[in-house]
């Protein structure tokens, strides 16, 4: 008969019988457990890597432009490449301001969207009507663009901004001659690009704001409205998340912004006038780039919306998990 | 003993890895083997060269060409790079680039291409005509209405609507923007200066279009606009083509003559190595924006095989291959210029011995 202290011993044998590798990278000391975790953990070493080895190459090959330029890349206006002269200023300001456009007009849209959905939208209408907007994001961005340069341009130059020059030309926004291409039509194809990702993430959101929250508002009397204000007020910080992923999104959006922008560096109030945005420009001139500043400069431009989107990305994230995390945790004590 | 089915399993895995590496090794052998060449470069003549391909790939099914057209500045970074066996480009290479090439670079002209002038106006009985000065006027923004006296100069008789005048240009660094850029440096004084010739310039007015078709759709679209594209470009999608006026005076249109004459005109001043630019030529019959498209390779070729492959094609290119050049709109070279390039593919060496 074997003793408690045998079999356990057993155990331990068996244990200590595989090298060490396998009991370091699993609990049960199984050589298959072991390899599984291996292969997990490399998968997401890799991404990590990845992530590691695009910073490092964005900042080593444009160490050039860096040197050269200094600070003041990011403030001079000039982009000329056959005298050598770069600058980003023009590039920053067409992606700010386009997607600044971008979510003026997107923001209200997906609130509405999301506030229908969630609040006001019967169920048999709430699903496809959320399935179209959630299919409007799978449209290829190059997809975007044609149609933006056959049917938008054109419609904003006939109806729109005949229009807008009209009525608002007083202002230093809608001045000069139009063509349908330049920042508003950028700024409006941003917009549709955006709406659906700013709108599923509001839907979630208010979807985790817990229903005893509506239900005292509504006991105490409050309209549907009131009760929708309530519910926004809930969950405030995962929308301003929302909308942040939303810029994320349009701050580096290429192909549909490079077909209907003008790509012309240049700092201009209005906005019939075309603009440049930074990954345009790098879509238009890399290969083309042939002398080495000039190389350079393009993948300082890089570096610069790379360390933008990331930051931006970074903060919607934070933003976002900490809504759904702590009223979802809520929902669930309830 | 019996083999176990696990040890089984591991000898046809063994045998699976062993076989795909020895077909991936059937490339690249000497002697009768099927020979790979590729080539990359301007997107202008890539039409052509798609052409070509397939009509010489009849001829010699033993050889295989891949072109791909991913712009003349990235054709002359791969030939730099010695990644392809040929190049092309729509302007010739800078010196700088060829000091930095580690062998010697030729140049060998196949075809020649006109930079057309188009607009969007309400239809005209006539194409429009420009001279020299007024086109750089226009597109250095110094000219802003369609009704300008200057251009009504040009066109008396002619309606000309009371528009501003939208210019567009390329967004993207082109071989087209190059050859644009270096007439108008060579008929404005102010143009150089400000702008100067090259395949991004900055340009002083006008929206950017992403490539020839991109400039094509803007042009297309907008009305009162102007913009320059390849001639192919502008026939194909039925967009009116400018007179521009030569060097002797007289209005040219864009055509197979008065490129081919361009190019004639200034083969007395060609250099020995072929790097030539033939804008604003003199000469009565010559359109002014033209170019040669210039195939570029190394002197010394690195593989015997690839490098007949490869003189054999410019060979035939330069011969049988400009017949197919006129149905896509590209002209076909003068005669001085066939001769001087079979020159130029005869001295093409591998390992020291002339591949032709």
């Amino acid at each position: 008969m074997r003793t408690a202290l045998e079999n356990s011993s057993d155990k331990l044998r068996f244990v200590g019988r595989g090298s060490d590798w396998r009991r370091l990278l699993s609990p049960t000391g199984n050589a298959g457990d072991a390899v599984f975790r291996g292969l997990m953990l490399s998968a997401a070493l890799l991404v990590v890597a990845i992530g590691a080895s695009m910073i490092f190459a964005l900042t080593s090959d444009s160490m050039l432009s860096i040197r050269h330029f200094g600070f003041a890349f990011l403030t001079s206006r000039e982009w000329n490449p056959i005298k050598g002269e770069f600058g980003a200023l023009p590039f920053i300001y067409g992606t700010v301001v386009s997607s600044l456009i971008a979510l003026l007009i997107s923001v209200p849209l997906s609130l509405g969207i999301a506030i229908f959905l969630v609040e006001q939208a019967p169920y048999y209408v709430a699903r496809p009507i959320g399935f179209l907007v959630e299919l409007l994001a799978a449209i290829p961005s190059v997809v975007y663009g044609l149609w933006g340069i056959f049917v938008l341009a054109p419609f904003l130059r006939v109806y729109v901004e005949p229009r807008l020059a009209r009525w608002l030309g007083w202002t230093p926004f809608f001045r000069g001659s139009f063509t349908g291409i330049g920042l508003l039509t950028g700024g409006i194809i941003l917009a549709i690009m955006v709406t659906p990702i700013i709108s599923a993430v509001v839907r979630d959101v208010l979807a985790a704001v817990p229903s005893s929250q509506r239900e005292a508002a509504l006991a105490l009397g409050a309209t549907k409205w009131e009760t929708t204000r309530v519910v926004l007020v809930n969950g405030a910080p995962g929308i301003a998340g929302a909308v942040i992923l939303g810029l994320g999104r349009a701050l580096g959006e290429t192909m549909a912004v490079t077909m209907v922008i003008g790509n012309r560096p240049q700092i201009s109030a209005s906005l019939f006038e075309p603009s440049y945005t930074i990954a345009s420009a790098i879509a238009n001139e890399f290969t083309e780039a042939t002398q080495d500043l000039y190389l350079s400069a393009l993948v300082e431009l890089g570096l610069i919306l790379f360390l933008v989107t990331f930051v931006v990305n970074g903060i919607a994230r934070v933003l976002v998990w900490n809504v759904t995390r702590k009223t979802g945790g809520v929902a669930r004590a309830a | 003993m019996p083999v176990s089915k696990r040890t089984s399993k591991i000898f046809v895995c063994l045998a699976l890895f062993m076989s795909f590496g020895l077909m991936g090794c059937s490339g690249g052998r000497n002697g009768g083997g099927p020979v790979n060449i590729v080539g990359a470069g301007s997107t202008f003549v890539n039409p052509l060269f798609q052409k070509w391909l397939s009509e010489y790939g009849k001829l010699n099914p033993n050889v295989h060409m891949d072109y791909q057209s991913i712009g003349s500045g990235a054709g002359i970074k791969q030939i730099l790079s010695q990644t392809v066996d040929f190049g092309a480009s729509d302007t010739a290479m800078k010196d700088d680039d060829l000091k930095a090439a580690p062998g010697p670079i030729i140049h060998i002209p196949v075809v020649l291409g006109a930079v057309v002038v188009t607009y969007n106006l309400p239809a005209m009985a006539q194409p429009l005509h420009f001279s020299q000065e007024v086109l750089a006027d226009i597109f250095l923004g110094k000219i802003k209405k369609w009704d300008d006296p200057r251009i009504k100069a040009d066109n008396p008789g002619v309606n000309l609507p009371n528009g501003e005048i939208t210019v567009v240009h390329r967004s993207d660094g082109s071989g087209t923007s190059a050859v644009f850029t270096d007439y108008l440096s060579k008929v404005s004084a102010e143009w150089k200066e400000k702008v100067g010739a090259g395949t991004s310039p900055s340009w002083p007015v006008g929206i950017g279009g992403k490539g020839n078709e991109g400039v094509t759709g803007q042009v297309k679209q907008t009305p009162n606009t102007i913009g320059y594209v390849e001639l192919a470009y502008a026939v194909k999608n039925n967009l009116p083509v400018a007179l521009i006026k030569n060097k002797s005076g007289s209005f040219v249109q864009p055509s197979f003559d008065t490129v081919t004459a361009a190019a004639a005109e200034s083969v007395a001043s060609t250099p020995e190595d072929l790097r030539v630019s033939i804008t604003d030529p003199s000469g009565a019959g010559t359109y002014p924006i033209s170019s040669y498209v210039y195939v570029l390779l190394y002197k010394e070729q690195k593989s015997a095989d690839k490098g007949k492959a490869v003189v054999d094609f410019l060979w035939w290119g330069i011969h049988d291959g400009e017949n197919f050049a006129k149905d896509l709109q590209y002209a076909p070279l003068p005669a001085e210029i066939v001769k001087r390039a079979e020159m130029k593919i005869n001295s093409i060496t591998a390992a020291g011995k002339p591949l032709r």
